[in-house]
């Protein structure tokens, strides 16, 4: 219990770090979002007015006080492009991100636990290699590539999913949620939950790839410890299959470390989305991201910025903990 | 009897499911369906086209110009018609201005539109707190009256563009009624207008979806709905159009351009639209205080070469910042390509290939299209005559600010559009001193640009503009480089007409 609230404390120090950084790191960086938006004829006063507008007249200090203060109120400021809540406008998009996130985890997973599995089958022998070089391959190509190849494959020469969006347009504005494909998977609509899902697969491969490929090659270095294990070479010599001692006995003990770096990975994952999001026109927190830094929209920036903070940081802290529970050496100090 | 195990029944289902997915992907005409579908280059972040910053951006006009109307309309060559003004003019002493509201036009809420919804639109326009960066030019006119279906109004300060500004960057009309039931908010949750599309839905950096105005003054749309997907990558755009997913994308580069439009089943155009590159000169260093050295910058540069090798043709060598569509454009002024002259002229300052003068040239990488390399070709022909710039790459964010508080390098290239073709909005803003996007400031040319902004006798106004182009050549105080050409992809089964203003509007865009 100790330990879980001082990891809550440590998580809102370092969230506290991350406000810091992100507002003095966007006020320093080039691009002064009043001089984007003065119009042909404006005077030095229309520009002072701008300023004034957006709350940029201060000083440096002044405007972080004036923003910290907001943020502990829930006000995340008015976003400068979109002219709406910036909060209001995260929470939007972010459910998109963590559909297609979390999607792309259980992929990762899943592809990565069968060629681990595959791999360790076939040891010693073509099919590990295969394996080997496949995850290779798979780790080497960055997720954007991967983007951009599938776009190519699956979009230009074997025109089989759509190239872009969340959902097709003439589908759109009919849910009530912004979890599409939960909500269409939960409320039984089968044409929703089919365009959502043709929607996810590209960018979810894209993310999903690299992430399977490390998946594979730590649990399958994992599988290869416990497949040595004497109660493994007692369950072989009882005369237990290949396939049954790999998922039956191995798998069981190899799979502790592969999740706590699955867990850690998670977030690399979430930070690939903004530029794989970008790419597949997929409306969510990451493409707004990009459009917000382009357009020097401070106050949708840092709450972006901030939301992927807070999101990574309970992601690691969800990680220890569940190590932690799994694991009573940790979990008593 | 099969015996059906639970692995092949999981096979079988994830086989379905996939068969699902793929099921449905053959993609249809845009004649076909009555749908025409857009791959845009740009989202559309606010749905209040008069305040803010995606208010002054040329490329969102044609989602604009699909839900709202302007004052006045403009049609695909720049070229002034009514839009819900039928009518405009100043008095003979130019100390008012009339407007002859449109009658028999409804709102997409089904309300009536009024000339109070005219008036409210230009008040608030004019009201600095409201936002609006084209304040300066609605604020020259005041105290409006209605009298029928015409409104008059006081001309605080006479600004000859104030009509042309009309079909342009916030020249639109609002809605008063709605617009105050609903607030700021409720508007950008759900815009009405009175244009040829109504707002349907919208998934903000996904897609807009619109349907037709069954009631639109000026005729039925073509296509029962639209959709503008925004895509903002140029790959996925072009892989939109190629696997047809998309009826028609813009903005792609002019390789894959050159490409696509040499499939079957697509077509496309790439013609001169109102979008200028340029390199701005500042007047903060001695090297470009050297007239002779600005100069030969200029005459050191192969336009057409540039444009030939680098844009594959796509684009119109400049000798001024006015296109040949613009009311002051003059053939006759000629900067022409002279490596020797520009040799003889740096000379004449004591420079030369071995000894040359040093400057930076800023530059944005991918904002348009080869601009690095545009520049990177620059300062290869300058090195030959004897200058040796240093290219310094930054983000259009980063040239905004230093332009604002002039301190651009010697040299920074940039775009310059100008829809509405006049040349206070190109020479003007871009080179008078006092405006906050000059970068060249001196009283030479202020003197010559400054009493033109309030001329009344237009014929005297354009001349004296040309005045002022040729003055500029001949001073070197500026380098404009090309027009440049907006590539256009779009499917055999439809025609389209271009668009110089560069708005890929779907008014423009029809069943072949």
């Amino acid at each position: 219990m100790t330990t879980a609230l001082n990891r809550v404390a440590m998580m809102v120090v370092t969230l506290f770090g991350v406000t810091v950084v992100v507002f003095v790191l966007l006020r320093v960086a080039p691009g002064d979002p009043v001089a984007m938006m003065i119009g042909p004829g404006a005077s030095a006063a229309d520009i002072l007015a701008l300023r004034v507008r957006y709350g940029l007249d201060g000083s440096l200090l002044t405007q972080f006080i004036i923003w910290l203060k907001a943020l502990l109120g829930g006000d995340f400021g008015t976003s400068i492009s979109f002219h709406r809540n910036a909060l209001a406008l995260i929470a939007e998009r972010l459910p998109a991100t963590l559909e297609l996130a979390v999607v792309a985890l259980g992929v990762a997973l899943l592809l990565g636990f069968t060629l681990a599995v595959a791999g360790t089958l076939a040891q010693r022998r073509i099919g590990e290699v295969a394996v080997d070089s496949l995850t290779g391959l798979m780790l080497a190509v960055p997720d954007f590539v991967w983007a951009l190849a599938l776009v190519l494959l699956f979009g230009v020469a074997l025109p089989l999913f759509p190239l872009s969006g969340r959902i097709d347009p003439s589908l759109g504005g009919t849910f009530r949620t912004p979890f599409y494909l939960l909500e269409s998977l939960v409320t039984g609509q089968a044409a929703a939950a089919r365009d959502v899902a043709a929607h996810l697969v590209m960018p979810v491969l894209a993310l999903a790839l690299p992430l399977s490929a490390i998946v594979a090659r730590v649990l399958k270095g994992a599988l290869a410890e416990a497949m040595v294990q004497d109660y493994v070479l007692l369950a072989r010599v009882k005369g237990m299959s290949e396939w049954r001692l790999v998922t039956r006995e191995a798998l069981r003990n190899a799979v502790g470390p592969t999740l706590a770096l699955t867990g850690v990975q998670f977030t690399f994952l979430l930070g690939g989305t903004v530029i794989v999001e970008r790419i597949f026109a997929y409306p969510g927190l990451g493409n707004m991201a990009i459009e917000a830094v382009i357009n020097r929209d401070l106050p949708l920036v840092q709450g972006i910025v901030l939301v992927f903070g807070a999101l990574f940081i309970v992601t690691n802290l969800l990680v220890d903990l569940a190590i932690a529970a799994l694991n009573p050496r940790l979990r008593h100090g | 009897m099969i015996d059906v195990s639970r692995r092949h029944t999981l096979a079988l289902g994830a086989g379905g499911f996939i068969a699902s997915l793929l099921a449905g992907r053959i993609p249809v005409q845009a004649a076909e369906t009555g749908t025409l579908t857009v791959a845009f280059n740009v989202n559309v972040p606010s749905f209040d086209p008069t305040t803010g910053a995606s208010a002054v951006n040329p490329t969102i006009q044609a989602i604009y110009r699909s839900i709202f109307d302007q004052y006045v309309g403009q049609k695909p060559d720049l070229a002034f018609e009514p839009g819900l003004l039928t009518a405009w003019g100043w008095s003979d002493d130019k100390s008012k201005v009339w407007m002859d509201v449109r009658e028999n036009v409804t709102w997409h809420d089904g309300s009536a539109f009024t000339p109070e919804d005219v008036v409210w639109s230009l008040t608030r326009a004019a009201d600095p707190k409201a936002g609006n960066p084209i304040q300066f030019v609605w604020s020259k006119i005041a105290n409006f009256k209605i009298e029928g279906h015409r409104i008059t109004a006081d001309v605080v300060s006479f600004e000859p563009t104030l009509f042309k500004w009309m079909a342009f960057l916030t020249g639109y009309v609002l809605p008063k009624t709605y617009y105050e039931k609903v607030g700021p908010e409720g508007f950008e949750k759900k815009p009405v207008g009175t244009g040829p599309y109504m707002f349907d839905a919208y998934e903000g950096n996904a897609y807009l979806r619109l349907k037709a105005n069954p009631t639109y003054w000026g005729g039925k749309p073509p296509f029962e709905t639209v959709v503008f997907k925004f895509v903002t990558d140029a790959t996925s755009r072009a892989a939109e159009i190629e696997s047809g997913s998309s009826d028609v994308t813009l903005e792609i580069p002019y390789e894959e351009f050159d490409r696509l439009k040499a499939k079957s089943g697509l077509k496309g155009v790439a013609t001169p639209v109102s979008d200028i590159g340029m390199i701005f000169i500042s007047n903060t260093t001695p090297a470009m205080l050297d007239k002779n050295v600005r100069l030969a910058a200029i005459h050191a540069i192969d336009k057409e070469a540039i444009i030939k090798r680098l844009l594959r043709g796509y684009g119109v060598p400049l000798a001024t910042l006015e296109a040949p569509e613009y009311a002051a454009y003059d053939a006759a002024i000629k900067v022409p390509y002279d490596p020797k002259l520009a040799a003889e002229l740096l000379k004449k300052s004591g420079y030369s290939p071995e000894k040359p003068v040093s400057f930076t040239i800023q530059t944005t990488r991918g904002f348009k299209p080869k601009d690095y390399e545009m520049i990177q070709a620059i300062v290869g022909m300058w090195r030959k005559v004897g200058i040796a710039a240093e290219i310094e790459v930054y983000e259009i964010a980063k040239h905004y600010e230093l332009r604002a508080a002039h301190k651009l390098a010697p040299m920074a290239f940039y775009n310059w559009g100008n829809a509405i073709g006049d040349p206070t909005t190109s020479t003007g803003f871009a080179m008078f001193g006092p405006s906050p996007h000059s970068a060249w400031k001196s009283d030479d040319l202020d003197a010559k640009i400054g009493p033109l902004w309030g001329e009344k006798d237009e014929a005297k106004r354009i001349a004296g503009w040309k005045a002022v182009d040729q003055y500029i050549a001949e001073e070197g105080l500026v380098i404009p480089l090309l027009q440049y050409a907006q590539p256009v992809i779009y499917k055999s089964s439809l025609k389209l007409t271009p668009n110089v203003s560069g708005a890929l509007q779907p008014t423009l865009v029809a069943k072949a």
